[in-house]
């Protein structure tokens, strides 16, 4: 069974986001960009399912500019066997993102297309639900598992409540939760081999799909700051002040 | 315009996520119902009662039980023939179904939104709410998240809509609900909780989260929550993680306890009224947003405090 991996080169996790002071983004100029940590775990989970036998082959899928091929190289370096780099430079949407995929999924025939469960930079949480509605497939969304025999794929959710398994046949929708697995680095023999393993480049146009933006951001601006307000010395201030506010008796 | 608002219920009662999205539907336009799944009789009848409420559809059917997105996203799409949005809360549950119909309807969806600025108009939080985005859309048609939040919530008595069944699309054959954990506490639930208190890394194990968070919280009358560090260790189940990928919370109180303040944790509740930090270092970033800090050592001044409560 053949692997799908779409992955997000996005603002790495730990760098404080900037909004632009002319209001018309997050500032992405000379700051560290990397791949987005759920997508990590999407590919950590194919490469599992492949050292089980389970897959055969791993294909990791990247919508965006040129540069994203830098997160499609570290894919191949952690393990993915090949790669696509469908190039735009167009900021593209869930919508059309997952319109690009059904048409690689239709070439590609996969068993299994696992996604992250969101993009951090966007927190859209749309494209992998979207993808399994135009495939009709099913879609183990939110997953903290994933268990492949036959011609099913048991996925344990991590919903509102606490955990919720469902079963769906393949093929199927994958999009990965936070404890899915630890991804591993890439050790620097299999980096190196990464950069001679086969990366295609696409355009939207070779998949018919038009990424026109369906939204306009009309402006980004900073949420209202929260400021520091005052230390207390001890519990015994602390609970006065739990008094006046009326929350302790 | 005409919306129709997913119903978020346990097949007993209608979840309180439902009465803000009810609320920022009616910004939009008339607002509609959906109530689907297996004898949701008295989750309709309760339904109807919400103040503002025109018409509650019912899909009553074994295919929809367990809010399978398979099978609620066809009989979505097919009321949608007669509705401009689809408004969901933006719940587990919410956020797993809606953009499937988003793209049985070919519409780019809006997640998450913190408010209505026009007919086509919304703000969303970007980047972990460290940004705020104004996004105008294109679509005739509209599928809407939204952030429970950041809408008031709609009285849930006084309203008189119509019950209306509709005919089920039946089950798709793609997906089996196989069973649940879902856990179960006296406590309040954490996106409605008035006080919560959450406990990180720090607390060490289980044990000590229980030993040391729970009374407090129960001295409080407060709801548990807990960081992604804490969660991941295995000190309290995933349902407790507040933050960015976590829940989203805004009680009156938030009292952290040894969590450090990281962007994706401030995410999910640097909206709450009143913020109280306690760390031992006085340098943590939780700090920097707190309304009342105490630096000291939980395991000393968290049981201090329980008792003299
Ligand atoms: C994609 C992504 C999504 C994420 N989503 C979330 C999310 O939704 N929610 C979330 O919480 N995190 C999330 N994280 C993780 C986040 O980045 C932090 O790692 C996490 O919040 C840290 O948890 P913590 O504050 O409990 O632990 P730490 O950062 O280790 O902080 C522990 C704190 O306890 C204090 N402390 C230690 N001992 C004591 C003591 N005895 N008494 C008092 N204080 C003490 C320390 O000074 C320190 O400040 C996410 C990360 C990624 C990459
Ligand atoms: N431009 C992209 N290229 C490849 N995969 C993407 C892209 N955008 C989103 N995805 C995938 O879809 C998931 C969810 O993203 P989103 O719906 O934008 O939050 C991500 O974790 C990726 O797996």
């Amino acid at each position: 069974m053949k692997v799908l991996v779409p992955v997000k080169r996005v603002l790495d996790y730990n760098v404080k986001p900037r909004v632009k002071a002319d209001g018309s983004g997050v500032d992405l100029a000379n700051v560290k960009m990397s791949m987005n940590p759920f997508d990590e775990i999407a590919v950590e989970e194919a490469i599992r399912l492949k050292e089980k036998g389970v897959a055969t082959e791993i294909v990791a899928v990247s919508i965006g500019e040129a540069k994203a091929q830098e997160t499609l190289r570290t894919a191949l370096a952690m393990g993915a066997d090949r790669a696509i780099l469908v190039q735009t430079d167009e900021k593209a949407e869930p919508l059309a993102i997952a319109k690009i995929l059904a048409k690689i999924a239709g070439e590609e025939q996969p068993g299994l297309i696992i996604l992250g469960k969101q993009a951090i930079d966007d927190d859209n949480n749309q494209t992998g639900q979207m993808l399994a509605g135009l495939l009709g497939w099913g879609q183990g969304t939110f997953a903290s598992k994933v268990e492949v025999s036959g011609e099913t794929v048991k996925v344990t959710r991590e919903v509102d409540g606490g955990l919720e398994t469902d079963s769906f046949k393949l093929p199927a929708i994958v999009t990965t939760d936070l404890r899915l697995n630890e991804p591993r680095y890439a050790s620097l023999p299999n980096i190196m081999k990464a950069k001679s393993k086969p990366l295609g480049v696409k355009s939207p146009g070779d998949y018919g799909v038009d990424v026109t933006p369906r939204l306009t951001t009309l402006k980004v601006v900073e949420p209202p700051k929260r400021t520091a307000g005052v230390k207390v010395a001890d519990v015994d201030e602390l609970v006065a002040k739990l008094k006046a506010m009326g929350v302790a008796k | 315009m005409k919306t129709l608002v997913w119903v978020e219920h346990d097949g007993a009662t209608v979840k309180d996520a439902t009465l803000s999205a009810v609320t920022a539907a009616s910004k939009l336009g008339e607002v509609h119902l959906l109530v689907a799944g297996q004898g949701v009789g008295a989750v309709a009848e309760q339904a109807a009662k919400i103040a503002g409420v025109g018409k509650v559809h019912v899909a009553d059917d074994a295919a929809f039980a367990h809010a399978l997105a398979e099978n609620v996203a066809p009989l979505v799409a097919e009321l949608m023939a007669s509705h401009d949005a689809f408004v969901v809360p933006a719940t587990s549950n919410g956020k797993n179904v809606a953009p499937r119909v988003a793209a049985l309807l070919d519409v780019m969806q809006i997640s998450d939104i913190l408010s209505v600025e026009g007919p086509d108009t919304f703000t969303r939080p970007i980047y972990a709410g460290n940004a705020i985005a104004t996004v105008q859309t294109k679509d005739a048609k509209k599928v809407i998240t939204v952030r429970g939040t950041a809408f008031e919530k709609a009285a849930p008595e006084g309203g008189s809509g119509a019950i209306e069944a509709v005919a089920s699309t039946g089950d798709k054959g793609l997906s089996t609900f196989e069973g649940q954990e879902i856990a179960k506490s006296e406590r309040p639930e954490l996106t409605s909780a008035k006080i919560i208190v959450s406990g990180g890394r720090a607390l060490q194990n289980s044990e000590n989260f229980h030993a040391i968070i729970e009374p407090l919280a129960d001295k409080l009358g407060a709801g548990v929550g807990a960081s992604r560090a804490a969660v991941d260790a295995g000190y309290v189940p995933n349902d407790y993680q507040v933050g960015q990928t976590g829940k989203i919370v805004a009680p009156e109180v938030y009292i952290a306890v040894g969590i450090s303040g990281a962007i994706q944790h401030l995410a999910g509740m640097k909206d709450s009224k009143t913020i109280i930090a306690i760390n031992k270092d006085e340098d943590a970033p939780i700090f920097q947003v707190a309304d009342i800090g105490l630096v000291g050592d939980l395991f000393k001044v968290v049981p201090e405090l329980t008792q003299k409560l």
